[in-house]
């Protein structure tokens, strides 16, 4: 059986720096694997090779089957993949509800007019931000952006999520808010594939991780498991050599 | 969505084109003046407001325009000749776009600045060593009455299709990557496709607009049809009305248009100095431009 989404051989260099090298793994269907590594280890450019945002070296992403590796990003958000970034970005000369139809218009299916305003109302609900619609999106607090970023993304009705970082930068009572948040997801059966740091929402919400470290893959398997390997352990503290 | 603008807005065109009927020459000739600058502001902001992408090129195609009148004018029909320089125009924007868009910020505007010039020189040279004239004259049969309707019809042609593009989703596409170029495509946007698109629309009512203005010279040469002067005016016009809105553009044209024709007639000699101070007190006082103001003070 293959998997949603199979990644494998992926290379990205910057120059001299290989930023991503040789990456390899899959995400199957109803999955949330999290993406894990020290700074700098290549987790975020891997999310933008897979969203489209940068275009591979070397390898092959497969989305449900099809070759998306070096496709645009707009083919690969109509594709189904949809994505958050790590400085939230929502459209601040706009409102709320219009940053959530912006993700409804160019999908396809497009939903446009009436049927948007009504899905884009009913997406915020789901989000925590009714009745805000008419808000404009620069006036939302942090975890409010945040939020409204996650709406857009689920407008697409992605196959699969891309979350980097989503739940960095909230306090503890935003955190457990945007955990329970992510978990409502699962149950709805949405893939994710989330870029964390945060050791409490990895522990809770993973199925599986995998670790990167200098571009490469280290360890993959369940948290508990990933979280005491000795490789992971070195590469985020350090090791005895270090 | 309702079309309820459109009730006064069809009131104030029949009122308009009235104006021929009983205006002296110069009232027609300084309506025919704000007219031209209201389309192409308008047009200007139909792709610069939302994208913040400032062009400099809105001469080039206002060129292009008058240039198709003078070879064509005398050779083919009217409606012809409108035709031609309207595809023409397109066609330009539609190159240029698709090779230029890639850029932003200040190497767009140096690129469009550059595009106008190279346009201007090359026609130059062309009639200089082909031609063996430098200027041409444009002999159309048209009086001033019958270029001010087809003007105000251009303007209500922008207008109106501003407004439609205000309400599609080619339009939303349009502000979304104005306001995160990043964002757009990752919610399935072709931002190319729209930004050369929108480009090239706005070219076409620019190029329009020169091609009706032009019978009205009788006599052009490239530095009169490519003065770079007009390109810095409609930008300023925008800027100070707010090229956020659709009516925005035309609240700076009505003051800037008075006040350039003003200047022009008081001191010929200073106008550019003027000018120049004119452009640093707005862009300095009204940032977003009056249309931006008022509706500030109403969000108060």
């Amino acid at each position: 059986m293959t998997r949603l989404l199979e990644i494998s051989g992926l290379t990205r260099r910057f120059g001299g720096l290989v930023a991503v090298d040789g990456l390899s793994f899959g995400v199957a269907q109803g999955e949330i694997v999290g993406l894990l590594g020290p700074n700098g280890s290549g987790k975020t450019t891997a999310l933008n090779l897979v969203s489209g945002a940068l275009k591979p070296d070397a390898g092959t992403i497969m989305l449900d089957g099809r070759p998306i590796a070096g496709l645009r990003p707009d083919r690969i958000a109509r594709l189904g993949l949809a994505r958050t970034f790590q400085l939230v970005r929502v459209l601040g000369s706009m409102t709320c509800a219009e940053n959530v139809v912006a993700g409804l218009a160019f999908r396809r299916p497009v939903l446009w007019g009436e049927a948007a305003a009504r899905r884009a109302g009913a997406l915020l609900d789901r989000v925590g931000l009714g009745g805000r619609g008419a808000m404009p999106a620069d006036a939302l607090t942090y975890i409010d952006q945040k939020r409204l970023e996650l709406a857009r993304g689920l407008a697409l009705s992605p196959r699969i999520l891309l979350l980097d970082e989503w739940l960095a930068g909230l306090n503890p009572s935003e955190l457990q808010e945007g955990i329970a948040l992510i978990r409502s997801l699962r149950a709805e059966g949405t893939t994710i594939v989330m870029v964390e740091h945060v050791m409490d929402a990895i522990r809770s919400l993973c199925d599986r991780c995998v670790v990167m470290n200098a571009g490469a893959l280290i360890a993959e398997g369940p948290p508990a498991a990933v979280l005491a390997d000795p490789a992971v352990i070195s590469a985020y503290l350090g090791g005895d050599d270090a | 969505m309702t079309f309820l603008p459109l009730i006064p807005a069809t009131l104030l065109v029949a009122a308009l084109a009235t104006l021929p009927l009983y205006a002296d020459g110069y009232c027609l000739s300084l309506s025919l003046s704000l007219l031209n600058y209201t389309v192409l502001a308008t047009a200007w902001a139909m792709f610069s407001g939302p994208t913040r992408y400032v062009s400099l090129a809105t001469v080039a195609f206002f060129g292009i325009g008058a240039y198709s009148v003078a070879v064509l004018g005398e050779v083919l029909p009217w409606p012809l000749v409108l035709l031609i320089a309207a595809a023409v125009g397109g066609a330009v924007a539609l190159l240029v776009g698709l090779s230029t868009l890639r850029l932003s910020g200040v190497y767009f505007v140096v690129f469009t600045f550059g595009l106008a010039e190279l346009i201007r020189q090359l026609v130059t040279w062309y009639e200089v060593n082909v031609t063996r004239a430098l200027g041409r004259y444009v002999f159309v049969d048209v009086t001033q009455a019958q270029i001010y309707w087809q003007m105000l019809a251009l303007a209500t042609l922008v207008f109106l299709t501003g407004w439609l593009v205000g309400r599609s989703r080619l339009g939303f596409a349009l502000r979304i990557i104005g306001d995160d170029e990043t964002v757009a495509p990752h919610v399935g946007i072709d931002i190319t496709i729209v930004k050369v698109a929108l480009f090239a629309l706005s070219a076409v009512f620019m190029t329009l607009a020169g091609a009706i203005m032009a019978p009205r010279w009788t006599y052009i040469d490239p530095a009169i049809a490519f003065n770079p002067m007009v390109s810095f005016q409609v930008l300023i016009m925008a800027l100070l009305g707010g090229a956020g809105r659709l009516y925005g553009p035309l609240l700076g044209v009505i003051p800037l248009t008075l006040l350039f024709e003003f200047l022009i007639a008081r001191f010929p000699n200073h106008f550019s100095i003027i000018l120049g101070l004119v452009f640093l007190v707005i862009v300095y006082l009204v940032p977003n431009g009056v249309a931006g103001l008022t509706a500030r003070r109403a969000a108060r």
